[in-house]
């Protein structure tokens, strides 16, 4: 089922939530909503889910409009962060709910059901829990539960908020993987809200980025990570260093020197350069080039990140160095970095 | 004031596990006062309701108890425990619902008056609704118009007991709805449950417990409720009155064994419902915690 959202705006209180957001999903596509708190991620799944109802815009279903239909009749899947599993009710029974609330015509027979229930306890590789009660599950095999549940309604588009931010990160990595191998299994149209950028990147075809209630990139991992389009996104994904910078007749500076980078497209003016700390090359002899003294070095795991200090302006950057490269005991360091972006200084107000 | 040795402990930091953790001593006195405190108010009174009760032989208890103005008080207070626990419990369930469930404006306010019955004395509960349906009030000729009788009749009773065990229900499932959040509602109604079915099948479960305390705590109060009810009931012997105003009643003629008698049949229902409670507690210990704790 594609999904389509349309030019929505969410406010609670007068406080907008999401401003004017518009995304297209593809049917069967697994889709990430990555952002820090407060920055609408869940907001967007809860309208898709018809949890909340859209103060502007419309959400489609296929061609047809969903905007005023209610959680029931959009017949979506939705993972909760923390389960929501029924605590008085067996495994069998949570999975088993969806099928026992439906009208009588359309409700299968209580063999029935229990089949259901264990085929879909056997996808979520939990067979034979089916008596056991949610309290004696661990948080891994209670949001399999939940997902199983979710799933036995055969619903179109499958939600999932947080569906790892409660559990250890051993357990996140196994159920990430896991979680792909069922979507590529099931073929669901897949969206699911996450903070954590590894499992967005890792998981998702598509990663949407949001910050204060906009969606800022929407792109493969590769395009997120390798050509992000804004300093937020920058800033988010990944390591990323920054320095302030002028732009010059196309030509980019640091304090009084060019450093041999080009920006044709943009206005004279302040700005801001950003590239990876380890998407750098280094430089024997400075004609354009970004030099720095070295003032902290430290060794993280197979590299060596090295602290510099810039011109005048005791800017202070990151980069990353192979460990054991000479560059990391001189004194002074000259790079440039191969894959970098400039953005012109943000208007004030 | 208990012991004077505890101080140095308490000042000397380099004892500061003994700060903490009283002494053998202190903490038999604290014991011995608890208990103390328990048996000499509560315990005590209780026994001497029985030991009186039955001063004069059994046969002279259940005569005292097999009288007909006795035997219709007590047909009253169950009557009137029947129908205001029910509905109480479902003003207790929607209010909390409401409350626990949904932001809205007044709020704060709606909670304020729930609390109401509990922060205002009985009597002027029962002072209102002289007030609201007696001949001198703007509602009283209305009534007697159409032949409604309310006050010094059963329908008072009711109202007043209603009034008074309000808050019981309402204030046990409050904190424990709004600690419980809307997040199991919200699965099910993704599962295509409509609201009757989630109601049923999700939140009556989760908030059975509470619920189940908060009714018989409202039992215990309507059964035993005097003020407001001794307003409105007019006192009428074997027929508006209850087994607390019947007690006062005896007690006022120096019926001792009459008045203990009734009071002991009261006391007996409030023992019979700590009982059940406990005896739930027992059985369903674990659930009770798993519901309450999540």
């Amino acid at each position: 089922m594609e999904v389509r959202v349309s030019n929505v705006r969410k406010e609670f209180d007068r406080f907008p939530a999401l401003r004017d957001v518009s995304l297209d999903i593809r049917s069967g596509e697994l889709i990430a909503l990555l952002g820090p708190s407060g920055s609408g991620k869940t907001t967007l799944l809860r309208l898709i889910a018809g949890l909340e109802r859209p103060t502007r815009g419309t959400i489609f279903f296929g061609d047809e409009d969903a905007s005023n239909r209610t959680i029931q009749e959009r017949n979506v899947g939705f993972v909760f962060q923390h389960y929501a599993l029924f605590r008085h009710m067996t495994v069998a029974d949570n999975i088993g709910f969806g099928l026992k609330v439906r009208p009588s015509a359309k409700r299968p027979t209580k063999a029935e059901i229990r089949r259901r229930a264990s085929e879909l306890l056997d996808l979520v590789q939990l067979s034979g829990l089916e008596k056991r009660y949610p309290a004696q599950l661990s948080g891994g095999q209670r949001q399999r539960v939940a997902l199983a549940r979710a799933m036995a309604i055969e619903p179109k588009v499958l939600l999932l908020d947080e569906p790892f931010g409660a559990l250890d990160a051993q357990v996140r990595r196994e159920l990430r993987r896991w979680l792909r191998e069922i979507h590529d299994a099931t073929g669901h149209t897949t969206i699911f809200v996450t903070h954590d950028q590894e499992e967005a990147l890792e998981l998702a075809d598509r990663v949407v980025v949001m910050s204060q209630g906009r969606i800022e990139q929407i792109g493969t991992a590769d395009e997120v990570y390798d050509t992000p389009n804004s300093p937020f996104v920058y800033g988010f994904i990944g390591e990323s260093s920054s320095l302030p910078v002028k732009v010059e007749d196309g030509q980019v500076w640091i304090s009084d020197r060019p450093i041999g980078l080009t920006a044709p497209e943009l206005p004279d003016g302040e700005a801001t350069l950003y590239f990876r700390p380890h998407d750098i090359e280094l430089l024997d002899e400075c004609n354009g080039c970004i030099a720095g003294t070295v003032a902290a070095s430290r060794r993280v795991a197979g590299t060596r990140r090295v602290e510099l200090e810039i011109g005048g302006g005791r800017e202070r950057i990151e980069i990353e160095l192979p460990v054991g490269h000479p560059a990391a005991q001189k004194s002074r360091v000259a790079f440039r970095p191969k894959r970098w972006k400039v953005f012109p200084k943000p208007v004030e107000g | 004031m208990a012991d004077p040795e505890l101080y140095p402990a308490d000042i000397h930091h380099e004892h500061a596990s003994l700060a903490v953790t009283e002494r053998p001593l202190a903490r038999a006195a604290l014991m011995a006062l608890a208990f103390g405190f328990l048996a000499i108010f509560l315990l005590l009174p209780l026994v001497v309701v029985f030991e009186q009760a039955f001063s004069r032989g059994i046969g002279a208890f259940f005569e005292a108890i097999n009288e007909h103005d006795t035997l219709a008080a007590i047909r009253l207070t169950l009557l009137v425990a029947v129908i205001s626990v029910p509905l109480n419990l479902v003003f207790g369930v929607a209010a909390a619902w409401a409350i626990a469930k949904f932001e809205f404006k007044g709020k704060a306010f709606l909670i304020t008056l729930i609390d109401l019955p509990f922060s205002v004395s009985p009597v002027i509960s029962g002072l209102v609704y002289v007030l609201l349906f007696g001949t001198a009030s703007l509602l009283g000729p209305w009534l007697k118009l159409h032949g409604i009788v309310i006050l010094f009749a059963v329908p008072g009773i009711v109202l007043a007991t209603v009034f008074v065990t309000f808050p019981f229900v309402a204030r046990e499932l409050i904190p424990l709805m709004q600690e419980q959040g809307t997040g199991d509602e919200e699965a099910a109604l993704s599962l295509g449950a409509n609201g009757w079915q989630t109601f049923w099948h999700v939140t009556l479960p989760n908030i059975k417990w509470g619920l189940l305390y908060g009714v018989l705590l409202c039992n215990a109060r309507a059964m035993g409720e005097f003020g407001a009810v001794s307003v409105v009931s007019g006192h009428i012997r074997g027929l508006t009155n209850t087994m607390p105003l019947h007690v006062e009643i005896l007690y006022n003629e120096y019926n001792a064994v009459g008045a203990f008698a009734v009071a002991s049949v009261l006391a007996g229902l409030a023992l019979v419902t700590l009982v059940l409670k406990t005896l739930l507690e027992l059985r369903y210990g674990a659930e009770i915690a798993a519901t309450r704790g999540h």
